[in-house]
């Protein structure tokens, strides 16, 4: 197994790491299996044309160095985005953010999705309420 | 950046004095020991030679020591060597191991117990990750025939209670009687080979497996203690080589390295044991330092080269990495680097929890080490450990 240079590059210097303390919503993921937990934060506001946007996304994670630069790449992709776009990241948007992932390790991208779309979905769940 | 490498039960950096005995043997004197002429002759004399110098240091007769590719082949030539052997005549048999031992054990166990008429027993380890010789007398049955239980062991260090295990067996042999089923005791040796007493008579083994690359020698090399007169079968078949038992040109030039490793074993076996335990206490006591740590398999029943601890809420693998970028060569029990996702199986079997074993990095030491080192170490893994406590929820 081999990770390549820019995983390696996101794992020593991951970007948007740590909580937002007033965060909308937090969503988690984990494999029970492995011990790994992966949270994403996130900050959502409404863009000038009225959609709402992920303004601010942040992560913690206990995993591998693979689940790390993931949760790096994946809080990159998602900032600016709106909640529909942000969804609709896939494993596939991660690995190839992080120049290619070990097939043994791509579980871990898989983790970053999920965690990201649970903290969107309970946003929408918690501002349905709301309303 | 200087490297520190903390993995010698992965394997170990060939001895200089080692090299310089091998280098001979690639282009000056590449006979074949099988060859009647002098160059042959020169290349069975350095044979021989190497054989002594082993069988010195096992206590064992020169005709007892047969030449593997390593130990993976040492262990597999005992245990289907015996089973197929026996299988010969006998159906129904019994084997036992523990459930700490290397894949190259276990696995053949898991495998051959699939075989019609062979059932297979996992003795049960302690915290520390010895085995339970009160499991062991329980598993033992009338049709038992092979016991296959590791000297140390590579993850933890745990000492097993090898001549304790002997007696057992001796007591259940008597117990059959000369007619009766024999029962053999097979002892992989690998990790003990370095630091722990070998003379198999005393150790009471029949069988011991040990590696060229774990002992400062070459890679692709290694051998087996096989006590005279007990009958098994080889797993290739070929040339009179090795008696038959393991055919195939001898690989001249790892023999002379492993010979030559085994001499210096020996010979500085003293001197280097009191240098590990040194640099060993010195890391444990820096270890124990921080928070939420604990050392897996510590104690008196441990080699003096390793220490295995695990770090709540860090990651073994990421640990290792960052330590890598650093210079520092360790390694880890933790599921993330294991490819099934499952954390150790010895970690496991000592009653680890499985969020400890995910924080676990083992330290192995060897002769080169030094105290020195360590600070930069300890240096090291503190910003880690930091670093990635931060960074998990
Ligand atoms: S987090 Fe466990 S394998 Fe990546």
């Amino acid at each position: 197994m081999q990770y390549s240079k820019k995983l390696l590059e996101y794992f020593k210097n991951p970007h948007n790491q740590g909580k937002i303390k007033d965060a909308d919503a937090v969503g988690e993921a984990g494999n029970i299996k492995c011990g790994d937990i992966m949270k994403i934060y996130i900050k959502v506001k409404k863009n000038q044309a009225g959609e709402e946007i992920i303004d601010d996304i942040k992560f913690e994670t206990l995993g591998c160095a693979a689940a790390i630069a993931a949760s790096s790449s994946l809080t990159d992709l998602a900032k600016g985005k709106t909640l529909d776009s942000a969804m609709k990241i896939t494993k596939q948007d991660i690995v190839e953010e992080l120049g290619g992932v070990p097939l043994i390790k791509q579980h871990c991208s898989i983790l970053a999705q999920n965690a990201l779309k649970k903290a969107i979905e309970n946003y929408l769940l918690v501002s349905e309420k709301a309303r | 950046m200087k490297e520190i490498y903390y993995d010698n039960s992965a394997t170990t950096k060939v001895d200089p004095r080692v090299l310089q005995e091998m280098l001979p043997f690639f282009q000056e004197n590449f006979g074949n020991p099988n060859s009647a002429h002098s160059s042959g002759q020169s290349a069975l004399s350095a044979i021989d030679d190497a054989r002594e110098k082993i069988a010195n240091y096992l206590s064992c007769e020169t005709q007892e020591i047969i030449f593997t590719s390593g130990a993976t082949e040492s262990n597999n030539l005992a245990i289907q060597g015996i089973i197929n052997s026996l299988l010969q005549t006998q159906d129904n048999l019994h084997i036992i191991t523990s459930k700490i031992e290397h894949p190259s054990v276990l696995e053949v166990f898991k495998t051959i117990s699939k075989k019609e008429g062979i059932e297979a027993g996992f003795v049960e380890v302690d915290s520390a990750g010895v085995v339970k010789l009160e499991k062991l007398k329980e598993l033992i049955q009338p049709n038992t025939v092979l016991i296959s239980i590791m000297y140390a062991n590579n993850e933890v260090g745990s000492i097993q209670p090898i001549r304790e295990i002997s007696e057992i067996i001796k007591v259940e042999r008597d117990r059959r009687g000369e007619k009766g089923l024999p029962i053999y005791f097979h002892v992989d040796a690998v990790q003990a080979f370095n630091y722990l007493p070998c003379q198999v008579n005393w150790l009471g083994v029949d069988f011991l497996s040990f590696s060229g690359h774990k002992i400062f020698g070459p890679k692709g090399i290694g051998g087996l203690f096989a006590k005279r007169g007990i009958k098994f079968e080889p797993l290739a078949f070929g040339g009179h080589q090795e008696y038959s038992l393991r055919p195939g040109t001898l690989n001249v030039p790892g023999i002379v390295g492993l010979g030559k490793a085994v001499e210096l074993v020996a010979d500085e076996q003293e001197k280097n044991i009191q240098k590990i335990k040194k640099i060993k206490s010195k890391i444990a006591g820096e270890l124990e330092k921080f928070e939420n740590v604990r050392f897996n398999g510590k104690g008196e029943f441990q080699l003096p080269n390793i220490i295995n601890v695990s770090f709540q809420n860090a990651e073994g693998e990421s640990i290792l990495m960052l330590l890598d970028m650093d210079g520092v060569a360790v390694s880890t029990g933790s599921a993330c680097s294991s490819g099934s996702l499952e954390p150790s199986h010895v970690l496991t079997a000592m009653g680890v929890q499985p969020k400890w074993a995910h924080g676990s990095i083992r330290i192995s030491l060897g002769k080169d080490n030094t105290e020195v080192e360590v600070n930069t170490f300890i240096k090291s893994l503190t910003v880690a450990i930091k670093k990635l406590r931060e960074m998990a929820p």
